[in-house]
């Protein structure tokens, strides 16, 4: 395990970019799933807007 | 074939269509990574000069690979709103820009990181490969300002189509910048086809991860032109339907 962690040296290398990698691509995936959930309650309370 | 083209551009039909779609997408793309990671990271051997240290070009060459072939998606949907005023293609163009400035901040970084065991510095000012790399982190970032600085928002996506297609110039540059000007960048590994020179053992891993990321890049394509496409039609009766949930899109 820490041969596999340690990666002969590059170990922080390696790791920060795969760790930058996930990050970023993480966010890509969250911020549209907020965004739909902010859409569909925005357009749920402008449909009950117009029923009143 | 022009019917289902014509039918896939309607929006209802692109709405239900990418939301059944999306789940199986995910599932291979997650799949994918798990089996590209685990090759890169623990399958394929270190490399006899780069020791450990090449095992960023799993991240980094799809991201790099990813931020051309986006920007290149974004263009032609782009020209394609400009021409014939598909509002689908413009929603794709626009979606498109954040994910490929996201696949070209990663290609930036992980060449950072790479570049310090390697070649011995962050950054290299006269590098030709990592100068156009930043110009096309620009271009999106212009690209992503210039609609949401512009009120009108059908000329916004005029402007923006404008300026997505006279970048495009920039991508033959980042492609052949390693072939024809002096860098420190590495040349191509994997697009001499007859003779790559790359072990297939290191290879597979990659072909793999590029997979993933394009995968990756559908899914979010997807995921942003639905939120848009609802958002820009929410008056429509189909919209209300999917909202109030009574299923007919």
């Amino acid at each position: 395990m820490y041969e596999f962690l340690h990666m002969g040296g590059y170990g922080g290398y390696i790791w920060s970019a795969y760790g930058i990698t996930a990050i970023v691509l993480t966010l890509s995936i969250v911020l549209p799933i907020i965004q739909s959930r902010k859409n569909h309650k925005r357009i749920e309370h402008m449909l009950e807007q117009e029923q009143d | 074939m022009y019917r289902w083209f014509h039918q896939l551009g309607s929006p209802p039909t692109f709405y239900k269509w990418s939301g059944q779609w999306l789940p199986w997408l995910t599932f291979v793309c997650i799949t994918l990574f798990v089996v590209g990671l685990y090759g890169g990271l623990v399958y394929a051997p270190a490399d006899y000069l780069q020791k450990d240290s090449f095992r960023i070009i799993y991240v980094h060459v799809p991201a790099a690979w990813m931020s051309m072939f986006v920007y290149v998606v974004m263009a032609f949907s782009g020209a394609i709103a400009l021409i014939w005023h598909i509002k689908l293609s413009e929603i794709m163009m626009l979606s498109s820009a954040s994910i490929g400035a996201s696949f070209t901040f990663i290609a930036l970084i992980t060449g950072s990181i790479w570049g310090k065991p390697t070649w011995g510095t962050w950054w290299e000012w006269g590098d030709a490969r990592l100068l156009s790399e930043l110009l096309l982190l620009f271009l999106y970032i212009g690209i992503i300002g210039l609609y949401s600085a512009i009120e009108d928002k059908r000329k916004a996506a005029e402007a923006v189509s404008i300026l997505a297609l006279v970048g495009i110039v920039n991508i033959p540059i980042i492609h052949y910048s390693v072939i024809f000007l002096n860098t420190l960048h590495q040349g191509p590994t994997v697009s001499k086809f007859d003779s790559p020179s790359i072990e297939t053992s290191m290879l597979i891993p990659l072909l793999i991860m590029a997979l993933a990321f394009k995968l990756f890049y559908i899914i979010v394509l997807l995921m942003r032109s639905r939120n848009e496409l609802l958002w820009r039609e929410r008056r429509s009766q189909w919209v209300r339907n999917i909202i109030k949930g009574t299923g007919n899109v």
